[in-house]
């Protein structure tokens, strides 16, 4: 397939948990813990995991809205970690986020057009006027929304419509990567469809790279070109979609994929249940992380950290057993 | 573009239609003002107000005397047509006392809430937005003012630094101090108000569009704070109006011959007075009790108003 342009190695974040009044810090939150992958162009990468393993933290990561704890992001040859103010100024322009609520990531007291429009203004590359009005216009249309919707106030749309503005408000700086974190896990089903219709549609015209974060996996299998299984803040598995819905090497990740819903109550499939909960993101187990519910854990697992390996056909998985 | 399926579906061509039908756009401010108006006592209480600010701010117009004018040869006169509301014991028009008295009560409250407003909002609003340890001395700070015992405090301040300053100017030293003590409830609202906004995704979304600090502040976080603002503003007028009569009551706020409802009172005191010339206590008490109660009125009208949930 094309180049790659984006690239995730080892990359951390650790929130601090501090106590008492001094803020003395007690420990740290490892909310991403080592994360490598890497993203081409006009490509949907979709992030699976559990709530709290890290997906939102890392797709904000990664766009320094966060500032990592180590690790490295290079975007088309530009480390992102360590750019300046204006580089990076320029990276925002190429690099956009749409998010999950899309009822607090709209400003209540601006306007749609404002909204869509306010990035344009502060990168300089509309005065106001016709120009910017037309342009602001143009991006509404290619998101569904029309033009008499521009002096209204986000309170006067439903979610969907929300976040279209949000999907515009992203697509207004003509990016060519959009981290798309959990956009239609607040919508309902139908509406869902026409967000994920839309992605789609974008992606075709603009050939945009979308980071697909999100815990549906029917969603993820639907509209990525590879998956990525997350838990407790690493990568578990990596491959491109059919590889990795048909032929899951990771036992996470078989038993995430037996979970998907079955339409059909005569087809009876075996679940694998998995014992416990997820161990603390503080204080994450030795070894593999995932040995404290695995299936198959030897004494290896709580020792020894598995490498991220390809198996092949760019196939990564992070087990000892995986063959 | 727009011909292929970006996911319109008939209901947003219903919506459409109806959206062309309806001109009318309803900004935050449009929304906020008519459901005020839906509330009766807070309208009623509205326009009450608002006549009696034009009465008092037209106090030279329609005051028949000069209030500080010294008849001694009409002094203490029941209610008569040359005195719509008698005279005092200087033989001073008591209808145009009561009207300047109004006037240096109103700017009194007014300003003293200026003040406390832009020291509460900067404080707040320091506070909220960089966190930390200046979050931190800043509240501490705040929690010191919030402790003293305010009425001992303001009477002490009034008596010690009261006697250096000439009478005529004392409306100005009740008004420092009032500001001065009031502002902690606004700063540590507006703090509040601050911390959770910074967490609202519209936030981080206007940094992954490189929007700068300083324009996040003043485009994003402000004017989503206004609201709290302008309610607590209003009501505070009520209890700087209070406040500034309890301390004229007591001698130590505005200080004769310069009127205000609160020292009208004053003079009114005795048990003679209080039981034969009512004429003289019961208007400016009217006073403040309808201005204290209006503004409350509108206070609550607004907080409902400006409520999103409700």
């Amino acid at each position: 397939m094309s180049e790659v342009i984006l690239e995730i190695n080892n990359l951390k974040k650790y929130f601090p948990i501090t106590k008492g009044l001094m803020k003395k810090e007690v420990g740290e939150v490892k909310a991403v813990d080592g994360v490598s992958l890497f993203i081409k162009e006009g490509e949907t990468l979709g992030i699976v995991g559990e709530s709290g393993c890290g997906k939102s933290t890392l797709g904000r990561t990664l766009l320094r809205l966060y500032e990592p704890t180590e690790g490295d992001v290079i975007f088309r040859g530009v480390d992102v970690l360590n750019a300046s103010t204006d580089e990076m100024k320029k990276l925002r322009r190429e690099m956009q986020i749409v998010f999950q609520d899309p009822y607090s990531s709209l400003n209540p007291r601006m306007t749609i057009s404002r909204i869509v429009g306010e990035s344009l203004i502060e990168h300089g590359l509309f005065k106001k006027g016709k120009g910017l009005e037309d342009y602001v216009v143009e991006v509404m249309e290619k998101c569904g929304l029309a033009r008499y919707h521009m002096n209204r106030y986000p309170h006067e749309f439903s979610g969907g419509q929300r976040q279209r503005v949000g999907v515009a408000r992203a697509l207004a700086l003509n990016p060519s990567f959009i981290v798309a974190d959990e956009p239609v896990s607040a919508l309902d089903v139908s509406i869902q469809s026409q967000i994920i219709n839309l992605f789609n549609d974008l992606q075709r015209d603009l050939n945009i790279s979308f980071m697909f974060i999100s815990h549906d996996l029917s969603v993820v299998r639907y509209i990525s070109h590879r998956v990525g299984v997350m838990y407790l803040g690493s990568i578990v598995e990596l491959a491109e979609k059919n590889a990795l819905f048909d032929n899951p090497q990771h036992p996470y990740t078989q038993a995430l994929l037996t979970a998907i819903p079955e339409p059909d109550p005569r087809n009876k499939r075996e679940r694998i249940i998995l014992e416990g909960d997820i161990p603390s993101p503080s204080n994450p187990p030795s070894g593999c992380k995932f040995h404290t519910r695995c299936r198959y854990a030897q004494d290896i697992c709580s020792e020894r950290v598995p490498e991220f390996r390809d198996l092949g056909g760019e196939h990564f998985v992070a087990c000892h057993f995986a063959k | 573009m727009t011909e292929r399926n970006t996911g319109i579906k008939p209901d947003d061509k219903i919506d459409q239609e109806i959206g062309e039908a309806e001109q009318e756009i309803l900004t935050p401010w449009k929304l906020v003002r008519r459901k005020f108006l839906k509330r009766k006592p807070s309208v009623v209480a509205l326009i009450i107000l608002a006549f009696i600010i034009l009465v008092v701010a037209l106090a030279p117009i329609i005051s028949p005397y000069d209030p500080n004018e010294l008849d001694m040869t009409n002094t203490k006169q029941p209610p008569s047509k040359e005195h719509i509301l008698g005279t005092d014991e200087l033989g001073r028009d008591n209808f145009s006392r009561v009207l300047y008295g109004g006037r240096v009560a109103l700017q009194v409250g007014i300003f003293a809430v200026i003040i406390q407003v832009i020291v509460g909002s900067i404080i707040g609003g320091i506070a909220g937005y960089y966190g930390g340890w200046i979050d931190n001395i800043l509240m501490r700070i705040t929690e010191v003012f919030m402790s003293f015992p305010f009425l001992p405090l303001v009477i002490t301040i009034s008596a010690v630094v009261g006697v250096s300053i000439p009478a005529e100017h004392k409306m100005y030293l009740v008004m420092v101090i009032l500001g001065l003590l009031s502002w902690p409830g606004l700063a540590r609202m507006v703090r509040g108000q601050i911390l959770s906004l910074r967490e609202q995704e519209f936030v981080l979304a206007a940094k992954a569009l490189g929007i700068k600090n300083s324009r996040i502040i003043v485009r994003h976080l402000i004017p989503n704070t206004v609201g709290y603002i302008v309610v607590n503003a209003t009501l505070g007028v009520a209890s700087a109006i209070l406040q500034e009569s309890a301390l004229s009551f007591l001698g130590l706020g505005v200080a004769p011959p310069v009127p205000t409802w609160g020292n009208l009172i004053q003079y009114a005191r005795d048990i003679y007075n209080l039981q034969h010339r009512p004429w003289l206590w019961i208007p400016p008490g009217l006073c403040i009790f309808a201005t204290v109660m209006c503004i409350n009125l509108i206070g609550d009208g607004l907080r409902d108003a400006i409520d999103p949930k409700s």
